[in-house]
């Protein structure tokens, strides 16, 4: 392990992107000037939250080595196979759609298409192919599911009726109203972490305030690497997931006290969630890989909503890759408490005592006493963490 | 589901030099070996991509940006 000093940043092996190179899709120069200037002419296409999201992590490399919105060759090879083509694993589809007001007749394939946000032109799209899918059976092979009450199934069902596939050039990153102090691309994670002496990185994804189980996770991994990314997902969630912002002061005051500042670092990562389970889980540690993460922890029900999928299907979906084709190590944790008997975070694997010894609180309960103003024990909940989320409940989040 | 394959030949010397050389490496079979290296070398890794390396300029000015954000 290490934790140098820029001497030593020579000497610091980084984990290769996924495909070996991390894709810049960000034009500039001649290139961006001419482009621009066609777009306005062009049949424009509006991206919704979660496409936006998209080709902000195509454009900077975060999804190397996709360089644009699937073709249907490759969404159907991702969905059959969870593998690209190619061969490299990768398992959820990355589609642009063609919204339910929007005539998909015209967009041409071998023409270009404006993306748009509004009246902003944000890039390009190559249209390599258009076509109708099969939504239903997306849903069942990504999801696992077609129930509409599944948010994913939803959101199939809220766009249009068709895809179109090709490779974008993005003239800006999508421009964000906040967190912008923590959004870090690939390519500067990755500098950061040559900077700090870190060979080894383990990545811990969260759409949710951590509490002491997930802080419990995060430190037993930073024992055997040299450095942690917390990393939350800060794209498009569901109603009920607690808002980014209030996330973000959630893990600023758990930072501040409790961790290891030249151990750890937080970005955001501007994903939308698909609460996909274990293809989410796959996919989110490939993500991180080219972010220059060495491990990735998947604890219960990865990117798990209600009770679609067993509690460690997101961990059992790993042995269906080998570990040389993903290259980044999964972390798999069980079930975290305090247990009052050990007197100390313990979990599943490692704790002898019963449930009674164990502190423990749903997910509603944690919701109800937030409402009434209450903070959850400190052996749950970081009494600074619990405050945060009492005054942004007062406010009537959540 | 497991991935559909095909058999490919390759000279029974270059296969049994491939077998001494990944003895304790990790790799399971020389079958592992061979789809790793053609994987890796199919997606360009051995390519250097002119925009692949950061520029001088580009890496100070990432470092300048994460000092004025307090990452460095």
């Amino acid at each position: 392990m290490t934790n140098g000093s820029a001497n030593d940043e020579r000497a610091i092996h980084q984990i290769k992107p996924h495909g070996g190179r991390l894709v810049n899709r960000l034009v500039e120069g001649e290139t961006k000037e001419n482009l621009l200037e066609r777009a306005h002419a062009l049949p424009k296409i509006q991206l919704n939250e979660r496409e936006l999201a998209d080709i902000e992590m195509i454009a900077v490399g975060a999804m190397s080595p996709l360089e644009g919105f699937m073709t249907r060759e490759v969404y159907d090879s991702v969905l059959d196979t969870m593998h690209l083509p190619l061969g490299l694993p990768w398992t959820l589809p990355v589609t642009l759609s063609v919204k339910p007001d929007e005539d998909p007749d015209q967009y041409r394939t071998g023409l270009d298409v404006a993306l748009c946000r509004g009246d902003a032109v944000l890039g390009v799209m190559h249209l390599e192919d258009k076509w109708k899918p099969d939504k239903a059976a997306e849903a069942e092979k990504v999801l696992l599911t077609t129930d509409e009450a599944h948010p994913g199934v939803a959101y199939l069902g809220s766009v249009g009726d068709t895809y179109l596939g090709g490779e974008i050039s993005v003239f800006e990153k999508p421009e964000h109203e906040a967190m912008n102090d923590y959004r870090l691309d690939p390519k500067e994670t990755r500098v950061l972490f040559k900077a700090k002496g870190w060979s080894t990185i383990v990545a811990f994804q969260t759409r949710n305030p951590i509490h002491r189980a997930h802080e419990y996770l995060q430190k037993c991994a930073l024992e055997i690497v040299d450095g942690l990314l917390i990393h939350p997902l800060v794209g498009a969630t569901k109603k009920g997931d607690i808002p980014a912002d209030v996330r973000m002061r959630c893990y600023e005051v758990l930072l501040e006290n409790y961790y290891p500042r030249d151990r750890v670092a937080i970005s955001v990562f501007p994903a939308a969630m698909r609460y996909a389970g274990p293809r989410e889980a796959i996919f989110h540690a490939l993500v991180r890989k080219n972010y220059g993460c060495t491990h990735f922890i998947v604890g219960r029900d990865h990117a798990g909503v209600g009770k679609y999928y067993g509690t460690y299907d997101a961990q059992l979906i790993f042995n269906e890759f080998t570990r040389e084709e993903l290259d980044i190590t999964p972390l798999f944790f069980e079930h975290a408490f305090y247990c009052t008997a050990c007197g100390n975070m313990a979990s599943a694997k490692t704790c002898p005592h019963g449930n009674d010894e164990h502190v423990f609180l749903s997910g509603t309960k944690v919701r109800e006493m937030l409402s009434r103003g209450e903070c959850p024990p400190p052996e749950f909940t970081r009494p600074e963490v619990a405050e945060v989320l009492v005054e942004a409940y007062e406010k009537g989040i959540g | 589901m497991p991935e559909p394959r095909v058999t490919i030949k390759i000279p029974r010397p270059l296969y049994e030099r491939i077998q001494r050389s990944i003895e304790g490496s990790g790799f399971s079979s020389v079958t592992d070996f061979i789809v790793y290296v053609l994987r890796d070398v199919m997606s360009g890794a051995g390519h250097r991509d002119e925009r692949g390396e950061l520029t001088r300029e580009e890496l100070d000015a990432i470092k300048e940006r994460l000092k004025n954000l307090g990452y460095l």
